[in-house]
């Protein structure tokens, strides 16, 4: 769904909380009360969407065809969609692996992922890269690496440019609460902040890094307390409500585009599957997993408000429901088409010059290198909250 | 024309591919107003101010960084490692992100990662070291390391013109040292092209950066006091590694000395030594030998450091071993 131009004004309604700051605060305005209806029930669409495709994943999943790891967002669809929400199209974003809802926001395709998850030829890294590390300048998301912290520097540069050049375009990065222990996130968002880079960083607090917990992290009592220290302003927002995601990202954001530099913003969510689909989350409490599913799905919280709200009917939502399955079936249809890349592949592309290598002299004219591609056993054998939602 | 040194030849590629394409800029510690720790920026800052020539706060991990994002976005940053020592601190970035862009997300990253390397200069640990093994073993990185400031100059205008990553290594020792004349024109020197230093028969020293100085000096003596010819390769470019110099001069002379300043083990010297063995095995009168530096850290004082680099003598003592073998 292209983003809809539609501005028109909504009357501003319910409690528009804007978490806590910490105390070099962004501006006030609420900008979520500017959203056209068409832009609300895209908000859920883009949620929607990253989720069933999830759902999708896993299925594909356990059926082999994804032949690495899977990674899933579960319970931090609002973060991702809400936070992307608030850039313009010229705008560029740096994801990490939970953030394929902002990926889909900025014009990432179903087909695209289902693709790349599954190895195919014609995924958007033709078979060289796992998962969602994709990227493409053009629609604004730059392909991430998994060393993490690394593409807060990265994206220091890239709006460093923007700053250079004189063009009104602005950067988001995303970064975990894990990888904020890196020193690349300290060098890129102290570079970023000294050079008044237009950047927004938005730490994802989601409770674990793989399975060590905030709290062996950092003894800070809040992410954005380490705004402080880098000179830059820092809010925290609850990363759950979707329409809190975006109007603190959209403070971020016009401070960044005025010219006003590095801004931090705290989403707090939770993150409901393990690091990834082989993860049995053994270290979480009993009880906290299905805590958060009762009482804070993203999903669940959204379409109270759309219905209480915002006056959408039950039609309305199941519509979207029944758009995203159709999508993804014909996606998913489309994708499992598509053969593996051809081996010689493998030796383009490290160079714009010279374009190719040469396979090794052992394997002049050898076809098939081995009879049969393995699945290491260790990509999903151990998960014990297996079983969940099929659409 | 008059003769420039090393140092000014870096400056004067800079100062001209800054000038050429606006898109090129410098960024590192202290390379502004005050124009580097060795000056090599310097009277860039003058020319071209703040915005093209930025001083950075001592973050390696994040200029190498910001250098790759800029360069995704068409720009075409050089950045200056104080001393190539600190380039560890990138590893990752350079290894990890930079160095993979391109084959993994399509994304190109041109950019320049240059800077003070090498000894002979009692530097110490920290500034006196050769890191560039770790690179060439890294696919998606170019390497190159010139002993001529006509190299230096040529040399630096390809790897700001090229569409990868390449990492300048510029031998401080030879900074002051060595002058030249510069070709007229748009002097570019193709990466990836070795040169013949010196023409010889008898046997081959593969070798570059200061060690083609010595390699030089060395070759006289045994022509002098041994009647020795002896060619003379300085690669100039060690990744891409000139494979059809490095063949023809094994299989012309038949015997093949590889001298590096770096250490020993794990060394390019090694994989020189592999691919005579893999190519030219037939050819070769005597086994390829190496004179490197020992394999420990470089210290400060001058007995010991002159004890670990290599030294003429060192290449003088191998050369006779090997023709008499």
């Amino acid at each position: 769904m292209p983003p809809s131009s539609d501005t028109k004004r909504r009357g501003a309604k319910g409690d528009k909380s804007r978490g806590r700051d910490n105390g070099t605060s962004l501006a006030a305005a609420s900008d979520s009360s500017l959203l056209s209806r068409e832009q609300l029930l895209e908000l859920y669409y883009w949620m929607r969407l990253t989720r069933t495709l999830e759902e999708r994943l896993v299925a594909l999943y356990r059926q082999t065809k994804v032949v690495g790891g899977l990674f899933r967002s579960l319970g931090q669809e609002a973060d991702s969609v809400g936070s992307a929400f608030a850039l313009e199209r010229r705008d560029v974003l740096s994801p990490l692996i939970r953030n394929l809802g902002s990926m889909l926001v900025k014009g990432a395709e179903p087909l695209e992922i289902l693709r790349q998850y599954m190895a195919k030829a014609d995924s958007p890294t033709r078979g060289r890269e796992l998962n969602i590390h994709f990227g493409d300048t053009e629609r604004g998301f730059i392909g991430q690496i998994s060393p993490l912290g690394d593409m807060v520097p990265v994206m220091a540069g890239v709006t460093l440019t923007f700053k250079m050049r004189g063009e009104d375009r602005v950067g988001l990065v995303y970064i975990g609460d894990g990888a904020t222990s890196t020193g690349a996130f300290h060098e890129g968002i102290n570079f970023a902040a000294v050079q008044r880079c237009p950047l927004v960083v938005i730490i994802e607090n989601n409770g674990y890094a793989y399975s060590t917990p905030t709290s062996k992290q950092t003894l800070a009592k809040q992410f954005i307390d380490k705004a402080i220290g880098y000179g830059v302003p820092g809010e925290q927002a609850d990363g759950n409500d979707v329409l809190a995601v975006y109007d603190a990202t959209k403070r971020a954001v016009d401070r960044a585009r005025r010219g006003e530099g590095v801004s931090i913003v705290e989403l707090m969510t939770y993150r409901r599957k393990g690091h990834a689909e082989h993860d049995n989350q053994s270290y979480v409490p009993p009880g906290e997993i299905e805590q958060w599913e009762r009482e804070n799905d993203p999903l669940t919280r959204y379409v109270a408000r759309l219905r209480d709200e915002f006056g959408f009917s039950p039609a309305d939502v199941e519509a979207v429901d029944d758009r995203v399955r159709r999508e993804i079936d014909d996606a998913t249809d489309v994708a499992e088409r598509s053969g593996p890349p051809a081996p010689l592949d493998a030796l383009t592309g490290v160079y714009a010059d010279p374009p190719a290598a040469r396979p090794l002299w052992f394997r002049e004219g050898v076809g098939s290198v081995v009879d049969k591609h393995e699945r290491p056993e260790g990509w999903g054998t151990f998960s014990t909250h297996g079983g969940e939602e099929e659409h | 024309m008059a003769e420039i040194t090393y140092l000014e030849a870096i400056r004067e590629a800079l100062f001209e591919e800054m000038e050429r394409d606006d898109s090129v800029f410098c960024i590192g510690e202290d390379i502004g107003a005050y124009g580097g720790a060795f000056k090599v920026t310097d009277g860039l800052f003058a020319k071209f101010g703040e915005r093209r020539v930025i001083d950075s706060p001592i973050s390696e991990v994040g200029i190498v960084g910001a250098a790759a994002g800029a360069a995704h976005m068409g720009m075409r940053p050089v950045v200056e490692m104080q001393f190539i020592d600190f380039i560890a601190n990138a590893y990752d970035m350079l290894t990890n992100y930079v160095a993979t862009s391109r084959y993994r997300a399509d994304l190109a990253c041109p950019m320049v990662v240059r800077g003070p390397s090498g000894g002979y200069v009692r530097g110490g640990p920290f500034h006196s070291q050769n890191p560039e093994a770790g690179f060439v073993h890294t696919p998606g990185l170019k390497v190159v390391y010139p002993a001529t400031a006509e190299d230096a100059k040529g040399l630096m205008k390809a790897a700001i013109r090229d569409d990868d990553c390449v990492l300048f290594f510029e031998h401080k020792y030879l900074y002051r040292r060595i002058k030249a004349e510069m070709p007229s024109g748009d002097h570019v020197v193709p990466i990836g092209k070795a040169r013949i230093a010196r023409e010889g028969r008898d046997l081959s020293i593969i070798t570059y950066a200061a060690t083609v100085w010595k390699a030089l000096e060395a070759a006289e003596q045994l022509e002098k006091e041994d009647g020795l010819s002896v060619e003379v390769i300085d690669l100039r470019s060690l990744a891409p590694l000139d494979d059809d110099a490095i063949q023809a001069t094994a299989r012309k002379t038949n015997r093949v000395l590889i001298v590096h300043e770096d250490t020993r083990t794990g060394g390019l010297a090694g994989e020189i030594t592999a691919r005579i063995n893999e190519s030219s095995f037939a050819w070769l009168d005597a086994p390829v030998l190496r004179v490197t530096a020992h394999d420990v850290p470089l210290p400060y004082a001058p007995s010991l450091e002159d004890f670990v680099l290599p030294q003429t003598g060192d290449i003088v003592r191998a050369a006779r071993t090997l023709a008499a073998y």
